[in-house]
């Protein structure tokens, strides 16, 4: 390589060069990004090079697609856009995962990957892949960046695109030659894109119409998703439910968006949610969409879902409208403003017969579980954790059982506080996420509640987690088994257990090795005082809590069955 | 039942394999896919003919329209519109049959493009119909190979200046 020649002195007839590595840099710097992830490699050099001293706090996760799952949940605690590097080859490669949980979801992140000179693409170089083919099914959008005059143009264009209108993961790909070659800056002018054009305000009539459709109604019911929270439209769904008395539930993304203490509330709906939200589901007159996308974990049986239901969607997306369920009133916009309209439209109504049925749902079938044991219930661990981090806490889970009773079982009151691989459903993103959501709320307490074969997945990040000590609480839920999988096969395969079973590790000892606290859980009287030694410790801390290896999620709606053909409601209606 | 959308897309590399691999993952039903530059060297002209229902071709408008790429999604459904194909076709055309072809080769208005001593490559264009029946009356002299551009198509101009 040669070597660096500083550059002339800039006056009125000398250009300003700017190598591309560069100019990447101070396009993130001047995108506002305060913090990336990332991981160094061969055609990423000349890029770690000027991120060495750049005015950007950068965290080392021990695999890529542990540091792209760290920017998703950097995203989502902060509401701000992730950043992401790699390099070529296997480090694209491990973003795969990553990209594919946040495209899911609609999380916003910008991922940087390297690539192999501009020549050798094609060629089969070393640790070339096709990132951008391989990507492109994962990303809202994805580029490569042949000509160093287009970096900074790229790399604008991609935080806007990433984080309007529904957000999404976006890759630019950029050859190690390009990162070399030098140009000058363009200064940032407003973006014009041909082909993305953002919708936001609602159509005037058409919320006319919906809202009186629901002044109308006698048992309406607001069906809330991650796409609230995204849209930052929290208060004003709270301002509409309480002005005009409608009972909510949301999806697993859309936990946190309304205040589960409040007696509007009916808890999560779906394949694990509560009786009680199915039921109003089924039986609603009309059911109020608000940044959801009727995905199968929620309808059930499509044919049979919400069947005397008027139906009404606000969503950004219109490809998300009348996609699975047919859509009565559409409204293509953003949540904020349309719930804004709506709210100065929508009147009070009693509702007491409607709100009476639903309270007999919730009182014969609560979400519970049988805690007269001596051996420690998952759901238990869960509750103290709730009760003991008063709602304050950024809950990160990874995927599967424990996924499920933390939706159920811990109270969520406001958004940004539950973070889950809902979409893919990706076991390993607990951890990583933790991490990343620690980062980006630095002075909040950040759990992660896992289990042991999801933790397993990504654990090696307890290196990160220890480097740059990020306090995050890790409580495994450990069963010794992968808990989803194993009650499929208690329920459809006769307990043939294949191979869902785990050796499982002394997490704590795993956890003290790499230079974290550790603690295990044993024995039921154990548990509130270990989790409030775990939750003062100053450091990252790993309990291994050992519980009932054979418990189930109740109520359960298995595949092909309708929203209220629930599974394990005598169980339920017995605890009551 | 075949719907032909037409989109116009930037001329961009790895467009047209956004598209294609996009309605791969969508499980649409596609019969063809043609895509060439238009007046503006910025921008392509994909015409699709997809095979679905109205719920189908729905799905199909809108995701075709969340690509970046994807300026513009034009449905035809329901205007009148000109639709081409063109082929290129070599049939087999022994001397004691060259004659009887190359009159049917004239009924269909087409073109003599090559000719050899054993087979006459013949130049095709129309509607879909017009494409289907001629291959349908080469079949009995024997067709070597044939290759196909695949529906485009415009919008007629209406009553009304558009």
């Amino acid at each position: 390589m040669a070597s660096k020649v500083p550059p002339p002195a800039a006056n009125a007839s000398t250009p300003i060069l700017k190598p591309g590595s560069q100019i990447v840099v101070d396009t993130l710097v001047e995108q506002g990004v305060e913090v990336i992830f990332g991981y160094p490699g061969g055609v990423v050099l000349p890029l770690f090079d000027k991120l060495y001293d750049a005015p950007l706090r950068f965290y080392l996760p021990r695999h890529e697609q542990g540091g792209c799952h760290m920017a998703d949940a950097y995203a989502r605690a902060s509401g701000r856009t992730g950043v992401v590097i790699a390099t070529s080859g296997p480090g694209a490669t491990n973003l795969t995962t990553g990209l594919a949980t946040a495209m899911m979801d609609s999380v916003p992140i910008v991922a940087i990957t390297g690539q192999v000179r501009t020549d050798l693409i094609g060629n089969d170089a070393f640790q070339e892949a096709d990132t951008t083919g391989i990507t492109r099914p994962i990303t809202k959008h994805n580029l490569i960046v042949k000509d160093v005059k287009e970096i900074a143009r790229s790399i604008r264009e991609a935080f806007y695109i990433a984080s309007t209108g529904r957000p999404g993961p976006v890759l630019v790909d950029i050859p190690v030659d390009t990162e070399v070659a030098q140009c000058e800056v363009e200064p940032a002018g407003p973006i014009e894109m041909r082909g993305y054009r953002i919708r936001t305000q609602g159509h005037s009539k058409q919320i006319q119409i919906a809202a009186q459709a629901i002044n109308s109604a006698e048992k309406p019911v607001l069906y809330v998703g991650g796409g609230v929270i995204t849209a930052n439209a929290t208060d004003e769904l709270r301002a509409l439910a309480i002005k005009g008395n409608i009972p909510v539930t949301t999806t697993l993304m859309g936990l946190g968006a309304y205040d589960q203490t409040r007696p509007e509330s009916l808890d999560m709906l779906g394949m694990h949610g509560s009786a009680y939200a199915n039921y109003a589901v089924q039986q609603c007159d009309i059911l109020i969409s608000v940044g959801a996308r009727f995905d199968d974990r929620v309808t059930g049986k499509l044919k049979t879902f919400a069947p005397g239901a008027k139906i009404v969607h606000i969503d950004i997306d219109p490809a998300s409208i009348s996609k699975n369920v047919h859509v009565d009133i559409p409204l293509v916009g953003d949540a904020k403003t349309i719930l804004t309209e709506m709210a100065s439209l929508i009147e009070h109504r009693d509702r007491t017969e409607w709100f009476e049925t639903i309270a007999g749902w919730k009182k014969k079938y609560p979400l519970s579980y049988d805690n007269n044991t001596a051996c420690i219930k998952p759901q238990y661990v869960i509750e103290e954790l709730s009760r003991q981090t008063k709602g304050e806490a950024i809950v990160c889970t990874g995927v599967g059982q424990h996924q499920m009773w933390t939706a159920q079982f811990f109270r969520f009151t406001k958004p940004r506080r539950f973070i889950s691989s809902g979409g893919l459903g990706t076991m390993g993103f607990g951890f990583p996420a933790a991490i990343g959501a620690q980062v980006a709320m630095p002075g909040q307490t950040v759990i992660d509640i896992d289990g042991d074969s999801s933790f397993s997945m990504t654990l090696q990040e307890l290196g990160t987690a220890v480097q740059y000590q990020l306090p995050v609480k890790v409580f495994i839920l450990n069963n010794g088994y992968m808990g989803m999988v194993r009650q499929w096969q208690e329920l459809f395969y006769h307990k043939r257990y294949s191979h869902s079973f785990l050796k499982v590790p002394d997490f704590a000892a795993v956890a003290r090795a790499f230079g974290a606290a550790g603690y295990t859980i044993e024995k039921k009287e154990q548990v509130p005082q270990v989790i409030k030694q775990a939750l003062a410790e100053k450091g990252p801390c790993i309990v291994d809590c050992h519980v009932e290896r054979e418990e189930n999620v109740w109520p359960m709606v298995a595949a092909g069955k309708a929203l209220d053909e629930m599974d394990g409601l005598e169980l339920l209606e017995r605890m009551a | 039942m075949k719907h032909i959308i037409s989109a116009l897309v930037e001329n961009k590399p790895g467009v047209l394999a956004h598209v294609a691999g996009m309605f791969a993952a969508r499980a649409f039903n596609i019969d063809s896919l043609v895509v060439g530059r238009t007046e503006n060297p910025d921008m392509s002209r994909m015409t699709i003919v997809v095979i679905g229902d109205d719920k189908v071709l729905e799905q199909v408008r809108k995701q075709l329209a969340k690509i970046i790429s994807v300026v513009k999604v034009q449905d035809f459904a329901d205007r009148p519109i000109v639709a081409r194909d063109l082929m290129l076709i070599t049939v087999s055309a022994p001397p004691e049959k060259r004659g009887e072809l190359l009159a049917l080769i004239e009924i269909f208005k087409s073109k003599v493009v090559d000719i050899g001593p054993k087979f006459v490559m013949v130049e095709v264009s129309g509607g879909e119909a017009k494409i289907e029946a001629f291959i349908d009356a080469c079949r009995p002299y024997g067709i070597k190979s044939l290759a196909r551009t695949g529906t485009i198509a415009m919008p007629r101009q209406a009553r009304a200046e558009d």
